[in-house]
């Protein structure tokens, strides 16, 4: 069996949004793909020591609310002060309850299954991050790094 | 004589977590070797199909105990 390939782009730093690309390698990685995600803008966020993610029902009518909440604070309400850390710590318990892993315990899934992981060097740059903010084992490199590996890819996603 | 040689407890635990930990438990196995999975994820089901078909370990049989999905692999 001649290994697939598989390339992901992760854009997003939010609690849900680092889910499906951490599954999605992780798994891939299990069926025997070789997998590289490449990190950029917000996607970084994913790659940093202390990952500390959040999820903001602000702007998210999908996101179901415990107890109604949404009924009683339509969108308004979504953006009172301490809403966001309220969620993310329900979300986070709702999770744990589930069996569905941390984000730290899939990335380091990820990690031992030798998910390369590049991050984009341009906006390290632009949001003044340096490399000591991420976690070892993360190369560096731009646009063309990352096509080197998805120009012969079965499969490319953008996250 | 068990009809297995391991087994992989995943009770418990949702996807991706039962796939990843059999393909762990599996690359410590002898090819024909025979791994049992106990989950009660039910998406493990077609899963786990989609896993067998996959990698070229054989799904022997898959089915319900006690309210669980059991599984069998054999390492191909």
């Amino acid at each position: 069996m001649s290994e697939k390939k598989l390339a992901i782009i992760a854009t997003k730093g939010t609690l849900d949004w680092a889910y499906p690309p951490f599954i999605l390698a992780s798994t891939a990685a299990a069926l025997g793909y070789e997998v590289e995600i490449f990190f950029t803008f917000y996607g970084l966020q994913l790659l940093k020591k202390d990952m500390n993610l959040q999820v903001s029902p602000l702007g998210n009518p999908g996101m179901p609310m415990p107890m109604a909440m949404d009924k009683w604070f339509p969108v308004l309400g979504t953006a009172i002060p301490g809403m966001q850390s309220v969620m993310t710590m329900m979300m986070k318990s709702k999770m744990k309850s589930k069996g569905v892993a941390s984000v730290e315990e899939l990335r380091e899934l990820c990690l031992e299954a030798e998910v390369k992981m590049v991050g984009c060097q341009m906006t390290v740059d632009l949001f003044d991050f340096t490399h000591d903010n991420f976690i070892d084992g993360v190369e560096y490199g731009g646009a063309a790094t990352f096509f080197e590996f998805a120009g012969e890819a079965d499969i490319t996603l953008y996250i | 004589m068990a009809d297995f040689d391991q087994e992989l407890d995943a009770s418990g635990l949702n996807c991706p977590l039962p796939i990843l930990r059999a393909k762990k438990t599996l690359a410590g196995m002898d090819t024909d070797q025979v791994l049992r999975i106990v989950a009660t994820d039910p998406g493990s089901v077609k899963d786990f199909e989609a896993f067998s078909k996959q990698t070229g370990n054989e799904l022997m049989d898959s089915g319900e105990e006690g309210g669980k999905f059991v599984f069998r692999i054999k390492k191909g």
